[in-house]
């Protein structure tokens, strides 16, 4: 399909194109709804299908809710949920707090160089998830890596960051927080630009002092940006999928085995695509729950 | 000195963000046994042509590289026009349906990618488009956030810049080649660089749907690297360090547009 320029200087589409007034909206969103319709829409669709079945090809037979009762009953599905769950009731507050505070002082014309750290803290979320993982298996390695190097200037003894059930937990949430908090704290930076500054300034006429200007001016303003972000963190968590495959593979003991990761182990280690499916659902279900429950809180 | 205080405690954060990269180009010239020297070495060796040639050597670091940057550039363009087509139909157009469509393309944002990846692979596995560079093309043409940003910029144009070269005659395709784009330009750029790390940085989907090595893109010849028994983290580091390089200069040259576009509503992850 081509799309036909009208000549310069006509005022009118020729007649007989396909390109007419009524239709040139409906052309422009053409390969948008298209890409969605296959590749979101439908698959979307046929995931619900897949769940209802198992095998896959010529062998695919409709089992009903077969694989639901089964992921009630799974124990593992339960400790991925488990996991994902407390990774993320740890690590999405301390990573906001920390990056609130960091916004501050970024914020802060107290600071010499704020340009230079800016870049700095924002540069960990954008690198990609191997270069990311490889860094941090290496730097969290038990000998010779680095963080155990650092602690050791400090007199701590080495920590088996990936081979035991808590510590690779706790590797994990800091992984997570290098990669995300300077993403967090250029948004509250931006948040915090954007309030008008006579607010301040009549605080300070009033006599308010800096705590009472924070919580009763920055925290309010700020707030719709709280919200987004502890949506999208909240979001993001809970599809966590990448670090615990590079860094930990869902080990050890399956301490920091996700959700997603264990939809991926199900799908493409086993190729049992209904059970896959399955845990799709269940976590879009989680996923779409929490963000209208946090939506609402929001109304409030 | 509070301000100095203030300062310290930033430059330690700021250390703390960039070290581990500054620790990995380092890494990245040192051979496999001096990598893990203890303290570590934060001096550059002279093993990083050694460590080069032996990636070339195990994953043939030029092919991959020709893969990933095609890869990258054929989705980011293709994305950037479906976004701005689409955005553009959704800022400027009264069209039945349009709220419609509008909230669709969106709402597929929260649905995890968990969910479309078992059917887009039985799809692309059923057309035989595994192993090809379209079924890693393909998927991606049609970024929600993309027809998002496209489309609350375009709003921000006035309708009567368009109306103007309307009345001079130009037909839709001109006006948005000639009036349109160039106002775009800024948004367009932080888009394109939004896009083209995301592909350049793409692993679990190429993972999943590559087969043959020479096929692969560096994040998944990386991680096949990774995954070998006995590492040779020389040459994993000069990988490493080469993904992250493109990420870097983008960033330093782009870094006003990217904190924009960042600011528009992407999403973790």
């Amino acid at each position: 399909m081509t799309l036909t320029l009208p000549r310069p200087g006509r005022m009118t589409v020729p007649r007989r194109s396909f390109v007419t007034k009524r239709n040139i909206p409906y052309l422009l969103v053409l390969p948008a709804l298209l890409g969605f319709m296959v590749f979101k829409a439908y698959p979307i669709l046929a995931a619900m299908y897949i769940s209802l079945t198992t095998g896959a090809g010529a062998a695919r037979s409709f089992v009903g809710l077969d694989n639901y009762v089964r992921l009630v009953n799974d124990p593992l599905f339960w400790t991925s949920l488990w996991n994902t769950g407390l990774i993320l009731v740890v690590q999405v507050p301390i990573m906001l707090l920390l990056a609130l505070l960091l916004a501050l002082g970024l914020n802060s014309s107290l600071v010499r160089l704020r340009g230079l750290w800016r870049l700095g803290v924002f540069m960990p979320s954008l690198t990609g998830l191997v270069a990311y993982g490889v860094m941090f298996s290496v730097i969290l390695r038990k000998d010779a890596g680095l963080l155990n190097w650092l602690l050791s200037l400090f007199g701590v003894d080495p920590i088996d960051w990936l081979g035991s059930p808590f510590w690779a937990r706790i590797a994990i949430v800091i992984a997570l927080t290098w990669h995300y908090t300077g993403y967090n704290a250029v948004i509250y930076l931006a948040g915090l630009q954007s309030i008008p500054k006579d607010l301040y300034e009549a605080a300070m006429v009033d006599g308010a002092g800096s705590a009472r200007r924070f919580w009763s001016i920055t925290v309010p303003q700020l707030r719709p940006i709280l919200l987004l972000t502890v949506v999208l963190s909240t979001i993001g968590t809970l599809q966590l999928f990448d670090e615990p495959f590079v860094l930990t593979g869902g080990g050890p003991d399956n301490s920091t085995l996700t959700i997603s990761l264990y939809l991926y182990q199900n799908g493409f280690r086993y190729f049992d695509f209904g059970y896959a499916a399955a845990i799709a659902y269940a976590l879009t279900l989680i996923v779409v729950g929490f963000g209208i429950a946090q939506m609402r809180m929001q109304k409030r | 000195m509070k301000g100095w205080t203030l300062t310290f405690v930033l430059a330690a954060v700021f250390g703390l963000c960039v070290g581990p990269f500054y620790w990995l180009a380092m890494a990245a010239t040192h051979a496999n046994s001096d990598i893990f020297s203890w303290p570590p070495r934060f001096y550059p060796g002279d093993q990083l042509a050694a460590n080069t040639a032996k990636l070339e050597e195990s994953i043939g670091l030029v092919n991959v590289l020709g893969n990933t940057l095609f890869v990258a550039v054929a989705q980011t363009a293709g994305a950037i026009v479906v976004s701005l087509l689409a955005g553009y139909a959704f800022a400027k157009f009264q069209f039945a349906g349009r709220n419609l469509f509008f909230v669709l393309l969106l709402s597929t944002l929260v649905i995890p990618g968990g969910v479309t990846i078992i059917p887009i692979f039985e799809m692309m596995n059923d057309i035989g488009l595994i192993d090809s560079f379209p079924a890693l093309i393909l998927p991606s043409l049609s970024v929600p956030f993309g027809i998002f940003l496209m489309r609350q910029s375009l709003l921000a144009i006035p309708d009567e810049l368009l109306d103007a070269a309307r009345v001079d005659g130009a037909g839709e395709l001109r006006v948005l080649w000639r009036v349109v784009i160039p106002v775009m330009r800024p948004v367009l750029a932080a888009l394109a660089v939004f896009l083209f790390l995301g592909a350049w940085n793409d692993f679990l989907w190429p993972l999943i749907a590559l087969r043959t090595p020479e096929m692969y893109t560096l994040p998944v010849a990386l991680a096949t690297l990774q995954g070998l028994a006995r590492t040779d983290f020389g040459q994993v580091m000069v990988g490493t360090a080469i993904s992250s390089l493109p990420m870097m200069v983008l960033f330093l040259i782009l870094q006003k547009q990217f904190i924009s576009g960042l600011l528009a509503g992407a999403t973790k992850g």
